[in-house]
């Protein structure tokens, strides 16, 4: 009798090791996964801006773009323009199309499901193809050429579904009860939407919108053959007056930034661009994230 | 005059929603009216099965292609799915308070982070560590499957955690109260829960790895045949069309949008067993 019971401990105390066992196993790994991520994140940074802060210099934020000072000014300006045109085009359209789908739409509308599946298609669609189709179809078919224009139309087609889902959702967050005060006050639905709903919904609007700043600027797949590879910031005179012309060929910093890698002379400057270009995400990241906080406490 | 602005807004909206069903149309009506010529001019069976890439002499099989690019995807899954699933586990349930706030803008800052930077990291440290390793160029598919599993990492975690916070308390709850620990209740009772959920994450991963190209063409190698081991070089679909694209001419030009297309058709494929999976979550 005496035997059995200390053979079961025995075994008891066994089956319990094992468990122990599995158990820090399993916490190891998930630590040590997060660890990982996390390390190769912190490395990547750290090995940008340590590599790359040493060789910024005055040179390269002079205004005009030489083969001797490799200036990134024309292409930080060529940005700032894509990404002005590109929100001028989908935040609209972006915004409007959300506001249909969740504000006029009614239950069970067969439309809704289709732009839903539609724009889930959009999204899932590489940057690449983006590319190629801008080309054909902005370049080509339209004759804009390499043109910061095409490119624009490009880029706002790819950030589109992200503008229509963040917009969704912030609507949707909107509480029914603004609305029924709205209509109950005697607003119409246009008042209504343009008056209490877009108002309140603004901050989530804002987020996304600047999501889709941060992947206009690391664009570059979907610009290469739309909107060229052309140093310069592309303007045009009017008499003396030199004022930007769209619809020439211009590169932003992330196609500047694999310019330089490619033709392998300015490996120096490629780290300094992309230590701007690194910097420039980590801003527009946090403002999105402040923002978006900024949204959920109130 | 006010019921009039009413009607005219409506039909505002109801455009812009259209929009994206345009641009759908737009992009298939383009990519295959300028690429299914070339494929028929080509022959279907010698430009999806060939195995020569030489437009010189006028050969255009985009097999090696294929092929490259599902190995890539699959050397990025077998690298991203296991610790992207791992951290998205801990990110739910073993991470303490005071490191969550850290570790998610984190996560969402790897997203952000251009693929050409990715690329950069790619070629100045990866691409000679591998060197180092294995001698050679040090551009080759496990390098690329390296590189594309850290890239794929955000959008499995981010999926994953969701699907891992949507399983009900009450799995884990149950199987604490039947003596499990933490981590058997976690891993055998909320995990296979959260299964389609994490599938959607893994699949959507895909996606982005058959898809990226900036950072592949940095670190890939790009030679247009069939690799013979992990460290010989290969070349993606999408590497394909972003090195050539510029100078291409007349039918070699049409057999890259060619290459777009099978690019298309694959991606279409994903994203038609992405909505298959959530919807199976959904009804569930």
């Amino acid at each position: 009798m005496a035997d059995i019971n200390t053979a079961a401990l025995k075994r008891e105390k066994k089956s319990l090791r094992r468990q122990k066992r599995v158990q820090w196993t399993l916490r190891a790994l998930v630590w040590a996964s997060a660890a990982v991520t996390v390390g190769v994140l912190v490395a990547l940074i750290a090995y940008i801006l340590i590599m790359g802060i040493p060789n910024l210099s005055p040179k390269l934020f002079e205004w005009t773009y030489t083969t001797d000072n490799v200036s990134m000014m024309p292409a930080i300006v060529n940005t700032i323009v894509m990404t002005i045109l590109a929100l001028l085009l989908a935040v609209p359209i972006g915004i409007f199309s959300a506001i249909y789908l969740v504000e006029y739409a009614r239950r069970g509308n067969k439309l809704v499901s289709v732009v839903r599946t539609t724009a889930e298609t959009l999204s899932g669609i590489p940057s690449i193809v983006y590319g190629l189709f801008g080309y054909l179809m902005f370049g080509v078919a339209l004759e804009w050429g390499y043109s910061m224009l095409s490119g624009a139309f490009t880029l706002a087609i790819m950030i589109l579904p992200s503008i229509m889902r963040t917009t969704e959702e912030a609507l949707k967050a909107v509480p029914d009860s603004y609305r029924e005060g709205s209509f109950g006050l005697g607003a119409g639905r246009l008042r209504t939407v343009f008056v209490v709903i877009l108002p309140s919904a603004m901050p989530g609007i804002l987020a996304g919108i600047i999501l889709g700043i941060g992947r206009i600027t690391g664009e570059t797949a979907a610009l290469i053959y739309t909107a060229g590879t052309v140093a310069g910031i592309p303007t045009t005179r009017i008499g003396s007056l030199p004022i930007l012309d769209v619809m020439s060929s211009g590169r932003t910093l992330a196609i500047h930034m694999y310019a330089l890698l490619n033709e392998g002379l300015y490996m120096e400057q490629a780290y300094a661009t992309a230590v701007v270009l690194l910097v420039m995400v980590l801003l527009i990241n946090a403002l999105s994230s402040l923002i978006a906080k900024k949204f959920t406490r109130s | 005059m006010k019921n009039l602005k009413e009607i005219l807004m409506h039909g505002v909206f109801l455009g812009a929603a259209c929009a994206s069903i345009l641009a759908v149309a737009l992009i298939c009506i383009f990519l295959f009216a300028n690429g299914v010529p070339a494929i028929a001019e080509i022959g279907p069976l010698e430009f999806l099965g060939g195995m020569r890439w030489k437009p010189l002499n006028n050969m255009f099989g985009v097999f090696p292609m294929i092929v490259g690019s599902i190995y890539v995807t699959a050397g990025a899954i077998v690298v991203g799915v296991p610790i992207g699933i791992l951290c998205a586990v801990f990110m739910a349930r073993f991470c303490p308070k005071k490191i969550y706030p850290v570790l998610k803008p984190m996560i969402e800052l790897m997203a952000g982070i251009p693929s050409i930077v990715y690329g950069f990291f790619g070629l100045v440290v990866i691409v000679p560590l591998m060197q180092d390793i294995f001698g050679g160029s040090g551009k080759s598919v496990l390098t690329a499957s390296i590189l594309l599993g850290i890239m794929i990492l955000p959008t499995i975690i981010g999926v994953s955690e969701s699907a891992i916070r949507a399983v009900p308390e009450s799995y884990y709850e149950g199987a604490l109260a039947l003596g499990d620990t933490h981590e058997r209740s976690v891993f055998r009772a909320v995990l296979p829960a959260a299964k389609s959920g994490i599938m959607a994450g893994v699949i959507l991963g895909i996606g982005r790895a058959i898809g990226e190209t900036m950072a592949v063409i940095m670190v890939a190698g790009n030679q247009a045949v069939i690799p013979g081991s992990l460290l010989a070089g290969v070349r993606t679909l999408t590497a394909n069309i972003v090195l050539e694209m510029g100078y291409a001419a007349d039918l070699h030009r049409e057999a890259l949008i060619a290459t777009g297309v099978v690019l298309f058709v694959f991606i279409l494929i994903i994203n038609l067993l992405f909505s298959l999976v959530k919807r199976r979550d959904t009804d569930g």
